[in-house]
């Protein structure tokens, strides 16, 4: 069963509309209604990166009334190489102007409402309450759970698609005969587990496929056809180009969409996802002592003796290392607890990556086991790059 | 039977895609994967043995949890046993 948008009284189409959808128009699953529903809807897209670029694209392609876009992010050049909907002179724009301006460009029929913000507890359920189905395209779970959570309370659809390196989900949660995310997955990974975009990697055509299969369900949402993604979970595998579809169950017992639900408002998505706001650079993070790139620089040139430890994989290493006699020992995360043996207790060790977290990690497993002079370096080779030698590429 | 790691775990497989375990039921199968790959326990089981809910095993297309003998469900040779988790990637 579907859950469809009726609206009292559909929107004309004008001749130049006429014209635009006719092959939409020639389909009995569409017709002319429902290309007036299509046009008196309103769609929300979370996001306009990866997922939200293809996504947005297809729905003014397709004569959605009204799109609104929440994104507070800018474009950067490592986004070309998935987030389509932005070009290389759009690099330093904010996402949503350089959006709205190519999907307009698309369909000028289309209005674009920017909502140029993090969507938050405190603006959620107003944002989300002018439209009548959204589409999650975000990228961490704190904002997942968010989108979630104020679609259940709101009562909109959520087509949901999420993506890592070359495997992707897609779903529609919140109807409400549907199960919700959180029927799904009640608690979310302790924060490090699973990586982002940012430090696993994706494969860029893969958030095309997931992207525009959410785009699929938005529309068959509105128009009421076909067979929407509720109660399915969708997995896809771009490398072995294998799609897989298992059975998602509404959890009676589920807190937020259950039958005796005990979330009834928005919550602190960060502490729920476990994430502990830390001070920009507090010098010290879970016992260990965080020391910028500056004073890593200055330690270095002093001639001090440091042990830099390089917790990165042999591939990153070959992209970008800092080289010569500064240059990291490298021994990659996950091999870490068999080759202890490499390392001294009484070195004081700089242990390094590429931004800070794996690093951390690192440290604290070092402290763990007997390692008591040891550093972070907070912003890995990346703030590196930015703030000491900008010859080494950022990756 | 069949077990399939999904990409984000396959880091404490030894990057293996799949791994065959010889098990009358899913809780004997799973018992076989963490015998070999011990790492996995420490991520995805809670002190008291509860597999941890950004996880989820599925028998076939199925997710146990509504199995009715959950765990305890019998499995044949061809069975595929799958554990998804949850990713949060879109940007």
């Amino acid at each position: 069963m579907a859950t469809t948008i009726e609206p009292i009284t559909l929107p004309q189409l004008s001749n130049d509309e006429i014209a635009r959808y006719s092959r939409h128009l020639i389909l009995p699953e569409v017709g002319m209604e429902g290309q007036q529903k299509l046009k008196a809807a309103k769609v929300l897209c979370v996001g306009t990166g990866g997922l939200g670029s293809p996504l947005a694209l297809y729905l003014a392609a397709a004569g959605i009334g009204t799109l609104g876009l929440v994104d507070f992010d800018t474009v950067d050049s490592s986004n070309l190489q998935r987030q389509i909907i932005h070009s290389t002179k759009d690099v330093g724009r904010p996402k949503i102007d350089s959006a709205a301006e190519k999907l307009t460009a698309l369909n000028p029929f289309m209005k674009v409402v920017k909502h140029e913000t993090m969507l938050t507890s405190h603006n959620a359920l107003e944002i989300i309450h002018d439209y009548d189905v959204v589409a999650d395209g975000t990228d961490n779970f704190p904002t997942r759970y968010l989108v979630n959570d104020a679609c259940v309370l709101t009562g909109k659809p959520n087509a949901y698609g999420s993506i890592f390196r070359f495997e992707g989900q897609a779903s529609v949660f919140a109807t409400e005969e549907g199960p919700c995310y959180r029927c799904l997955y009640p608690e979310p990974p302790p924060p490090g587990l699973v990586p982002s975009c940012a430090e696993g990697g994706v494969l860029g055509i893969l958030p095309g496929i997931v992207g525009v299969i959410q785009a699929t369900e938005v529309i068959k949402l509105i128009l009421g056809k076909g067979e929407p993604l509720i109660g399915r979970l969708l997995l896809i595998n771009a490398l072995d180009m294998r799609f897989r579809e298992l059975k998602l169950r509404k959890n009676p017992d589920c807190p937020v969409c259950g039958t005796n639900p005990t979330v009834t408002q928005l919550i602190d998505y960060q502490q729920f996802c476990g994430i502990v706001p830390e001070a920009k650079m507090a010098p010290v993070q879970n016992g260990i002592p965080q020391m910028s790139v500056k004073e890593l620089k200055q330690r270095l040139d002093q001639g001090d003796d440091l042990f830099i430890l390089d917790v990165r994989e042999p591939f990153e290493y070959q992209i970008a290392r800092i080289e010569g006699r500064v240059g990291g020992h490298l021994i990659p995360l996950n091999d870490l607890p068999k080759r202890l043996n490499e390392l001294n207790t009484a070195q004081e060790i700089v242990v390094q990556c590429k931004s800070g977290g794996r690093s951390q990690r690192a440290a604290e497993f070092l402290a763990k086991n007997g390692f008591t002079k040891l550093h972070n370096l907070a912003g890995g080779i990346t703030a590196w790059s930015n703030e000491i030698d900008p010859k080494i590429p950022k990756y | 039977m069949t077990i399939e790691i999904p990409t984000p775990l396959r880091v404490y497989t030894g990057n293996q895609s799949a791994v065959a375990v010889e098990a009358a039921t899913v809780s004997e199968a799973v018992a076989s994967l963490l015998a070999r790959y011990p790492e996995f326990k420490k991520h995805l089981y809670t002190t008291d043995g509860k597999l941890r809910s950004f996880v989820n095993l599925y028998l076939n297309d199925e997710d146990i949890r509504y199995l009715p003998q959950g765990e305890e469900s019998a499995v044949q040779a061809s069975d595929t046993l799958s554990i998804i988790p949850s990713i949060a990637g879109g940007d």
